[in-house]
């Protein structure tokens, strides 16, 4: 662990591409007091047909998975104990940190009720045989860890002399003692809420199509996480590789790939074994939409498999290729389940508004903003897996 | 599902297994559904008989008047009429009940399935073992516990619209157009059956239902849900749901075209009847064991189907949903477990970490 340094990455914090980021934040902006203001329909193109939109498929279901990366990471790094992977484990956890707490914003948006959401955290409203309950405290619960978990990497940024005038030092020197316990909870709460994030669908009944509807679910779901944890570490890693020039990672994600493959494998044997056991894998062939959704799923599946257990993993670019893939394959599993495939009847349609797509798009650039920023000004990234580098910061 | 998440996480915690290898066994074993619920001791419902509708939608209006919903129109017809002409499609945020009609062909005969057209009505259901009960998870939705009635309570409501995506029916409906929106759903005019000497003391556990004074009260105007209160057939029919079912089941047996007095209000009350020619019923009474039951009945001359009312499994969907729920978190045994792993094996890690380099070589 002595050999890991992370340090700050420096460089200035507004960028051109800082600022487009700021730009898209501001329209999002816009149409979130207009949402506060005039109603959500005013923006939005839910309806009582397709009551979940966007916010929540996008921002939610899908932007927690990519939050996993601290959860993948620390699960492999501290549970099965390969230290190999620790220079990963802090940026991961950045991405975790925002795609969590972010999603949690998304939600306040998207409640129809918001003053009331505090109830969640009232013992006489509680529902403990509600799904949603399960994910709501449960992942509140998981921000919380994500930030005490990330909050060495603000201590080591002071300096010594207000970390002692505020007795920081001691917090610091607990969290250290104790983090075993935060990680263990930073495994154990998203293992519980990625699966119940699969069990809420299994209310919808006829409405989701039986290509995705399955008592699996909730397996199903949780290894996409891990899957999708991985994949944006790669992807994340290469991007930040590149763009700053740091050390690259490729020799570590090589190693990653088997167990990556081997996750991804897992998933389409307990899905296609389990639609023929049902006897619906006819239906992956009918050639309407919903079949084809699920054809191409698993194509976004297969490929990262096909090259992570071939010579190519060793390379950078199909490593971030793979990650790209089966990032797209866990998204649109989650975007199928949670909308394409569910057909309420009654002639309800959904597609989503400008506006609405607008402040999904928004949330996602305050997350990359705050990336940013986070791996300029904190030590986040490493120097290099075994002395510093000599990099300007 | 138990059985392959305890031995996925026992391969957690003897750190033995990969992650990948574990789930996958007990591939069959499947998990038992929560036990289904029953119908509660005093349940109030309804009877809808498609057969009897006119469509004259006095209902419509009279559940906007009982439960203080606005008018709805299309916007280009705002200023007809001084807005007052009411022409709600279907239920919304604010419209709590909705008469549709079916259409085929020529339309030439009424409750025929080809070249004819047919009445629904739509609105809650009140089941017997709601999803949306079960997938709110601030208690919002409540059933009562003796007349089985499923209100809604916007104080605790914190409008994730769980129940609207859940429910079988489609009928919980949030109010897209309000900043401060709501779910609307019927209530079965709950308001109104307070004032009702039938059921105002049911809490108590008295009935007291035989006494004909009794009955000829509880059945005035203004005590029962609105759409029975003015349905003039005899269509929309309020009452017990045991003597409802015991009534849709006595129609089924009648013969086609044969006259029956249909009773009006409150079954079992003291107004008249609508005598009427008994109508050509599909041989089902809809909403007894569709999801898990209902307490509302249907009886149609085309398939229910062809009426928005969708083909359901004898269970609830939430009996399902519970069932996965209760056997992953029973008594919170797994998650600790779990947890007490993970603590143990993280512990060990963090500890080793610090000295020496691991068995990192053996994943590779």
């Amino acid at each position: 662990m002595s050999a890991i340094v992370h340090r700050p990455l420096g460089g200035k914090i507004v960028t051109k591409p800082f600022l487009i980021l700021g730009l898209f934040l501001l329209i999002a902006a816009y149409f979130i007091a207009r949402r506060f203001l005039f109603g959500m329909g005013d923006v939005s193109n839910m309806s009582n047909g397709y009551p979940i939109g966007t916010w929540v498929v996008l921002d939610v279901v899908i932007g927690t998975a990519f939050g996993c990366g601290g959860f993948a990471m620390a699960l492999l790094i501290y549970i099965f104990n390969r230290k190999v992977y620790h220079p990963l484990m802090r940026p991961a956890l950045l991405g975790g940190v925002f795609g969590y707490t972010l999603a949690g914003l998304a939600v306040m948006i998207d409640l129809g009720r918001y003053w009331n959401a505090f109830n969640l955290l009232l013992p006489w409203y509680a529902q403990p045989n509600s799904v949603i309950f399960e994910v709501a405290l449960c992942v509140m619960a998981y921000i919380t860890v994500l930030w005490l978990e990330f909050c060495p990497a603000f201590l080591e940024r002071m300096s010594p002399e207000i970390r002692q005038r505020f007795r920081l030092d001691r917090l610091q020197a607990f969290l250290k003692r104790y983090m075993y316990v935060l990680i263990a909870l930073g495994v154990l709460l998203p293992t519980m809420h990625q699966s119940s994030l699969g069990s809420v669908l299994l209310i919808l009944g006829y409405k989701l199509s039986p290509l995705w509807n399955t008592i699996w679910l909730p397996l199903l779901y949780l290894i996409s996480a891990l899957t999708m944890g991985y994949g944006v570490v790669m992807m994340e890693a290469t991007l930040v590789q590149r763009t700053f020039k740091t050390p690259s990672e490729a020799a570590l994600f090589a190693r990653l790939a088997r167990v990556v493959a081997g996750l991804l494998v897992t998933y389409l044997v307990l899905r296609w074994g389990d639609l023929l056991y049902r006897g619906y894998l006819g239906l992956a062939f009918a050639g309407d939409r919903n079949g084809n959704l699920f054809l191409i799923e698993t194509a976004l599946f297969l490929a990262p498999i096909f090259v992570l257990l071939s010579r190519r993993r060793a390379s950078q670019r199909w490593q971030f290729l793979a990650a790209i893939s089966l990032l797209a394959g866990g998204s649109l599993y989650r975007l199928n389940s949670y909308l394409m495939a569910v057909q309420p009847g009654n002639g309800w349609t959904y597609f989503p508004s400008a506006p609405e797509l607008m402040i999904t798009i928004g949330v996602v650039c305050l997350e990359i903003m705050l990336y940013l920023l986070f791996i300029k000004t904190l030590p986040i990234l490493h120097g290099s897996t075994t002395e510093s580098h000599g990099r300007p910061s | 599902m138990d059985i392959s998440r305890r031995q996925f996480l026992r391969g957690a915690a003897g750190a033995v297994a990969t992650v990948a290898a574990a789930p996958v066994a007990e591939a069959s074993a499947p998990f038992a559904p929560r036990e289904p619920k029953p119908l509660p001791p005093k349940a109030i419902g309804m009877l809808y008989d498609s057969t009897q509708c006119i469509g004259c939608k006095a209902c419509v209006a009279a559940c906007k008047e009982a439960n203080g919903m606005p008018v709805e129109q299309p916007q280009a017809l705002n200023g007809w009429n001084e807005g007052t002409w009411d022409t709600a499609l279907d239920i919304s945020g604010k419209t709590l009940n909705v008469i549709r009609v079916y259409q085929n062909g020529t339309m030439a005969e009424k409750d025929r399935e080809k070249d004819g057209y047919a009445f629904v009505k739509r609105h809650c259901l009140h089941c017997v073992d709601p999803s949306c009960i079960s997938v709110c998870p601030v208690s919002a939705m409540q059933k009562n516990p003796v007349t089985g009635v499923v209100t809604y309570n916007p104080n605790a409501c914190i409008g994730c619209r769980y129940c609207v995506y859940g429910c079988p029916f489609n009928v919980p409906h949030y109010q897209f157009d309000e900043p401060f929106g709501r779910i609307s759903k019927c209530q079965f005019c709950s308001h109104r059956l307070k004032d009702n000497p039938l059921f105002s003391n049911l809490n108590q556990g008295t009935t007291g239902a035989t006494a004909a004074n009794l009955m000829s009260e509880a059945s005035q105007s203004g005590r029962i849900p609105a759409c029975c209160d003015v349905c003039p057939t005899g269509a929309s029919l309020f009452g017990w749901v045991e003597d409802l079912q015991a009534e849709a089941r006595r129609r089924l047996a009648l013969k086609p075209g044969e006259m029956y007095e249909f009773p009006r209000g409150l079954l079992g009350g003291d107004r008249a009847g609508q005598v009427a020619p008994v109508g050509h019923y599909q041989p089902h009474i809809y909403g007894e064991k569709e999801a898990g039951g209902t307490q509302v009945r249907y009886l149609t001359g085309v398939p229910h189907e062809k009426l928005g009312l969708p083909k359901l499994p004898d269970h609830s969907y939430a009996a399902i949903s519970e069932g996965m729920q209760h056997t992953i978190y029973k008594g919170m045994i797994a998650p600790l477990a779990l947890f007490g792993g993970l603590v143990f094996l993280a512990r060990r890690s963090a500890k080793n970490g610090d000295e020496h380099k691991n068995d990192e070589d053996r994943s590779s």
